[in-house]
């Protein structure tokens, strides 16, 4: 019997307490014109805002407080997430680094790079980006041809990643690179290593999207050095801790909150008396919505319990951004505008942009297709 | 799962593997009465579960009989296990006593009023209702109607009242009842007793539904294993593969929004949360139900094949109790007219 059991989760009172203070503190920064809600995603870069997060605590929530963090519970983690997407917050700047980079350095990372990374991060000082992806190896991980070679007191990487969110303006990334040439377990001799952008032997370059936004860049290594004390894990280990990552890269309710601010605009738009048509549409979404959220704080309370619904955390993400994508193909039906392109200012714009991000829903931190493989294996198919 | 969770499990399973299998639902599709299927539940307490134990409950907590519900409707066992446990909650509500053996609920369609009026016995009902579910077959029926502008429960014999009997694509009985001055067995005010039939009804077919959909992803995933074409079986094939990752999708939505909607109901039906699953799980049904039929190819088409007891009930229960439009019409209505600003408040307060 294949049974997916997403358990009810009981948010502690602190929670609570917590989710006011963040809503108030959300508040006083639109009040003070800090950021316009419409315009922003969860890929709006303000480091002044992740410094003021920093201070609040709102970053490196779960860490020991001798890193920096806070010693918070998964939910209460899961609270400040979910209310800084729905309000609108831009929080890109460290939204890698707190969801998973960070993660990974408490868990795999030497002394070093725990005492003088993690404090930063939590901070809301230092961001990171993403070096999965190389140009013949975007769904097919395994594939990555980015090598690193031993060399006295480190490893030389050479290659190039693409897709990089953010490297023309983080401060490092994590890199999958190739440690040992492929064998038959073609899934053994990665490793992943953390790579401080700062240090010479690397090129950013921007790889502008379609709408000629720049957040994608290509990142060229060239025999760049990397001391042993900044590898993740072990040599060899990497492929396991990728996998591992992706579970909570994709639980979050960043997989079905992206389009909450077109939703929000949409029923202001259409009104308190809205037809039958528009409740009705409307009301679906309330109810998707409603679901999703049960369904994806059932996984954090997983997460917090130390198992690893990977399973789970796949369908949160194959639902969730379906959902996401819905939104604004039903509301330009519904609300009779041309969409603009803009950032974001008026309805007309928001629509835009967020037509224009929707692809990216189903391609970032694993295409759609590569999910329902996954859930496929779960389901004894594979 | 807790123990009692698990007992029940077992229990219940052993039920419907002895008495709800293929000719059962046959004879009972042709208007035979599963007595011993009937009875082999009242025996455990089911019919009674979810009653509280001073009405003569048997003990099994709400969250516990809708988990038995459920597995009913994943046997697709031919009873009116939701319409005895909606009518006894209901009367037990307005503290009538709850009669022994199956029972209905009347009236099910939005467009039906009964009409009670006092008598110098005491009070008596007129009024048509259509598609009773099991309302030829129930000896007795809880209505809800109005008394001298008051919300009333009552409990009513069905002899006699039954004027013609349709069948919903499972092969359930919905039956015409028309009542002319017959009298009320027991009466008492309930508030808001017409919503709360309504919002308690969608709730329990949204329990049957989600146990009809994860019967309905077992009967897909066995089948794409055994059947071979091409020379491999066709769940080796991504196209398969992916269409019953999208089906588990629907499943797992539908088993979340159930489960919600349950443990928010347990003393009286939460409303926005049974809106929520009615609309969730009625589209899950249909969109379930269409892959599991095209997993299954013609063989799912059969009436040989037990994937249609599954994905019949689906397509009937989705529009019984108010179907998606219904409920999210309603839900679309509220959130409009509380405003943008208040749907984040009302979605987080869980």
């Amino acid at each position: 019997m294949h049974e997916f059991r997403y358990e009810p989760v009981q948010l502690p009172a602190s929670a609570q307490a917590l989710r006011s203070e963040v809503r108030a503190f959300i508040a006083e920064e639109v009040a003070s014109e800090a950021f316009t809600p419409s315009r922003n995603s969860w890929n709006s870069f303000d480091a002044d805002f992740s410094r003021r997060c920093g201070e609040r605590g709102y970053i490196g929530m779960r860490w020991p407080k001798q890193y920096g963090g806070h010693e918070r519970s998964a939910l209460e983690r899961y609270v400040v997430t979910e209310e800084m997407l729905a309000g609108g917050a831009p929080v890109g700047a460290h939204w890698v680094a707190d969801r998973q980079s960070g993660h990974q350095i408490l868990r795999y990372g030497s002394d070093r790079a725990k005492q003088t990374i993690l404090p930063k991060i939590a901070a809301g000082v230092c961001f990171f980006s993403i070096g999965m992806s190389e140009p013949d190896s975007g769904s097919d991980l395994a594939a990555a041809r980015t090598r690193a070679t031993q060399v006295e007191g480190g490893w030389n990487i050479t290659g190039t990643k693409v897709w990089t969110s953010g490297a023309h303006r983080t401060n490092y990334l994590i890199a999958l690179a190739r440690t040992a040439p492929k064998e038959e377990d073609r899934h053994a001799g990665m490793t992943q290593f953390i790579v401080d952008l700062s240090h010479p032997g690397v090129t950013v370059r921007p790889i502008y999207n379609l709408y000629g936004g720049h957040d994608f860049n290509e990142v060229v290594f060239d025999e760049f050095f990397v001391p042993d004390d900044m590898i993740l894990g072990g040599v060899g280990m990497g492929w396991k801790m990728v996998t591992g990552e992706l579970a909570f890269e994709r639980s979050g309710p960043d997989r079905f909150l992206s389009t909450y601010q077109l939703l929000l605009e949409s029923i202001r738009a259409i009104g308190p008396d809205p037809d039958d048509r528009s409740a009705n549409e409307i009301g679906r979404f309330v109810a998707h919505l409603a679901t999703l959220r049960r369904m994806s704080t059932s996984v954090a309370g997983m997460l917090e319990r130390g198992a690893q619904p990977i399973v789970e955390a796949a369908l949160v993400k194959d639902i969730g951004t379906t959902f996401e994508r819905e939104v604004p193909e039903t509301f330009r039906h519904l609300i009779p505008t041309e969409p603009t392109l803009g950032d974001g200012g008026s309805y007309p714009e928001l629509l835009g942009m967020t037509i224009l991000r929707a692809p990216g829903f189903t391609i970032r931190g694993g295409t759609r297709e590569i999910l329902r493989g996954m859930i496929a294996r779960g389901l004894g198919l594979r | 799962m807790s123990e009692m969770r698990n007992d029940l499990l077992k229990t219940i399973d052993r039920i419907f593997d002895e008495h709800c299998a293929k000719p059962v639902r046959e004879s009972a599709e042709a208007g035979e009465w599963p007595a011993a299927l009937w009875q082999a539940l009242e025996e455990v307490g089911v019919a009674r579960a979810a009653l509280p134990e001073a009405a003569g409950g048997s003990g099994i907590e709400f969250e516990d009989a809708m988990f038995a519900l459920r597995r009913s409707a994943y046997h697709a066992a031919p009873v009116p296990l939701a319409e005895t446990m909606l009518a006894g909650r209901l009367l037990s509500a307005a503290g009538i006593a709850v009669p022994e053996g199956g029972l209905t609920v009347a009236p099910v369609q939005r467009n039906d009023q009964l009409k009670f009026a006092k008598t110098a016995a005491g009070a008596t009902v007129s009024g048509t209702a259509h598609r009773v579910p099991w309302g030829n077959v129930c000896a007795y029926a809880m209505v809800v109607g109005e008394l001298g502008g008051k919300s009333m429960v009552g409990l009513i014999s069905t002899a006699g009242a039954a004027d013609g009997v349709e069948k919903n694509l499972a092969g359930e009985p919905r039956a015409l009842l028309k009542f002319e001055r017959a009298p009320l067995i027991a009466f008492a005010p309930l508030e808001g007793a017409l919503s709360r039939l309504e919002t308690e009804g969608a709730l329990y077919r949204s329990v049957q539904m989600a146990g009809a959909l994860e019967r309905t992803l077992e009967h897909a995933l066995l089948y794409a294993n055994e059947r071979v074409q091409f020379g491999r079986p066709i769940a080796k094939f991504q196209a398969i593969q992916h269409m019953l990752a999208v089906l588990a999708g629907q499943v797992a939505a539908a088993s979340a929004a159930a489960d919600a909607a349950v443990e928010t109901s347990g003393l009286a039906p939460d409303e926005f949360a049974v809106s929520v699953a009615k609309s969730r799980i009625g589209e899950a049904a249909g969109k379930g139900a269409e892959i599991a039929h095209q997993v299954h190819g013609a063989m799912g088409y059969t009436r040989e094949h037990n994937l249609h007891y599954s994905t019949r009930r689906l397509w009937s229960w989705r529009d019984e109790f108010g179907n998606e439009t219904y409920w999210q019409t309603r839900i679309g209505r509220g959130v409009a007219a509380s405003g943008a600003d208040a749907l984040w408040p009302m979605l987080s307060r869980l």
